[in-house]
């Protein structure tokens, strides 16, 4: 049967020169990097290699690197770590209400510990607003973290015009960058933040590895580690040393590569999107849509439900993902979906395509082809339709407001 | 996650449908929660003799509806009432453990159904 992988942002398969330069260090450059002998200076040598790749691609100074077990961690030291050294200026942290798990459950955390969370409501296209974060900055905030590009909907926030609010009042800023990074431009002076998050395995890289970017002189500190002087001090256990090359090479690699996959991705999406429009009634484009991550295409359905069109489209090889209940493991559609205004029902209907280099023209079309009947059959077996159900109007009625939304 | 009985009336969903001039139609679930049941039965002296669904939502849910109706048609009232979900759940040899209480619905909507063919004989 034909395969079409349509779920990038979920993970990607690791890239066969990423896999040479993850075997060599297994094998050949085995070596713990904290060992005095021949062995061990070979593992900092990878070390010291990837970590100079990792911090160019991101326009860093290599000491501002710091490597972790992959983007959840690296977002909770982060947040973590800035909370508690600043603990004394200020207990006020700001986030927003479509943050990965990783940043929204750590600021939830530090809530319970007697710090003062905001969480910054979006627009209809998922959008955090400059003024509503303005407004929403007190003389005890400390922290500011908002991802660079979402997950769910691939709505790409304006983190230069919000970073910079930060700076201007002193206040650090942490993005998680899991999503953008090989995508769109990633620089760390560009967007003006103290603080950034990447991960290995959605950049061809393996699982289990991924970065923390913190700028120098940042008020941060390992908080939740304890052990060996590894990373100087920053993140204790002996370093991942295959994974970490292996990151090195995959920022490299994307990075060269950004602007032209950046154009292809971007035709083949919109091609994506304008086909299922044409073809398929009843579907709204989720996120915003233009200033969005350009392999990510993400809709709702009317009158279906996402787990029973990601079975369908799995029995004709495609691969893809939703925000449905069903899928998250909980009773909740995704949090993203709902803070964008999105009604439950419409959020059950959601599905999400990420494209990646292996994907082609005739991909978009096997997709287009097939999504029409498996579409056509649920909702020949549903007992919604447009008469009865899914009053969804372009009106505020469910979203939280925000200044952006000029509806 | 799903077993092949799932899978099978999932892709091969059994009655599925309205029946315009129905004596009986049950409706469970809600679109917030993400599964909607509709079932319509025919009855004649109080045997079940057809009987279709609509259903919206995942594959569990869509697999429990095609199974009830299998299960129900041609039976009692009385024998269709004693249908449970439990029971629908494992003649589909079981369903994963977070489906169980969510889309496991398809005998309630079934009791609702006969529920309301009750309701129109008083």
């Amino acid at each position: 049967m034909r395969r079409v992988y349509m779920d990038h942002s979920a993970t990607t398969p690791v890239r066969p020169e990423v896999v040479e330069e993850m075997l060599n260090c297994l094998t050949e450059k085995f070596g713990n990097p904290s060992s005095l002998h021949y062995f061990g200076r070979q593992g900092r040598s990878a070390l010291d290699e990837a970590r100079e790749k990792v911090a160019n691609a991101i326009g860093a100074k290599p000491e501002e690197i710091v490597f972790t077990s992959g983007g959840t961690e690296a977002d909770n030291m982060a947040i973590h770590g800035v909370a508690m050294l600043n603990q004394n200026r200020g207990n006020h942290v700001i986030t927003s209400a479509v943050e990965h798990h990783a940043v929204l459950n750590t600021v939830k955390a530090l809530g319970k510990q007697g710090f003062t969370v905001t969480i910054l409501p979006v627009d209809k296209f998922g959008m955090v607003s400059v003024e509503d974060l303005a407004n929403a900055i007190t003389d005890k905030t400390i922290l500011i973290s908002i991802m660079h590009a979402n997950n769910e909907v691939g709505t790409v926030q304006p983190i230069k015009e919000l970073a910079a609010l930060a700076r201007a009042k002193g206040i650090l800023f942490h993005t998680d960058a899991v999503q953008s990074m090989g995508k769109i431009p990633v620089n760390v002076d560009e967007l003006g933040v103290d603080l950034l998050t990447i991960s290995g395995h959605k950049i061809y890289g393996p699982k289990g590895i991924g970065a923390l970017y913190i700028r120098k002189g940042t008020r941060w500190r390992q908080s939740l580690f304890h052990g060996g002087a590894q990373e100087r001090l920053r993140r204790a256990g002996t370093e991942n040393v295959p994974g970490i090359a292996a990151l090195g090479r995959a920022c490299e690699l994307a990075v060269q590569e950004l602007a032209e996959e950046a154009v292809r991705l971007t035709g083949l999406r919109d091609k994506l999107i304008k086909e299922v429009m044409d073809k398929i009634p009843d579907v709204r484009l989720t996120g915003h849509p233009t200033k969005r991550l350009p392999n990510h295409v993400s809709f709702c359905f009317e009158f279906i439900e996402g787990e029973s069109m990601l079975l369908s489209m799995d029995m004709k090889g495609i691969a893809a993902s939703s925000g449905s209940a069903c899928t998250s493991g909980s009773l909740e559609p995704s949090h993203v979906l709902l803070a964008m205004g999105i009604p439950h029902e419409l959020a059950h209907g959601s599905i999400r395509l990420t494209l990646g280099r292996d994907n082609t023209e005739e991909d978009v079309d096997y997709f287009i082809e097939n999504m029409m009947p498996i579409v056509e059959r649920l909702r020949a077996m549903s007992p919604l339709n447009s008469e009865n159900e899914f009053d969804f109007e372009d009106s505020c009625a469910d979203c939280k407001v925000s200044s952006s939304c000029h509806l | 996650m799903y077993t092949e009985k799932v899978m099978d009336h999932f892709e091969n969903p059994r009655n599925v449908g309205e029946i315009p001039d129905a004596d009986g139609v049950g409706l469970v679930g809600n679109p917030t929660c993400g599964d909607i049941m509709k079932i319509y039965l025919k009855v004649d002296n109080d045997v079940i003799t057809d009987i279709k669904f609509k259903t919206f939502g995942c594959g569990a849910a869509i697999a429990t509806s095609s199974m009830v109706t299998e299960m129900a048609k041609g039976k009692t009232i009385n024998e269709a009432l004693r249908l449970s979900n439990q029971a629908v759940a494992e003649a589909l040899d079981g369903l994963p453990p977070q489906k169980m209480h969510c889309s496991n619905l398809a005998a309630d909507a079934l009791h609702a159904a006969i529920e309301n063919y009750r309701d129109k004989q008083k």
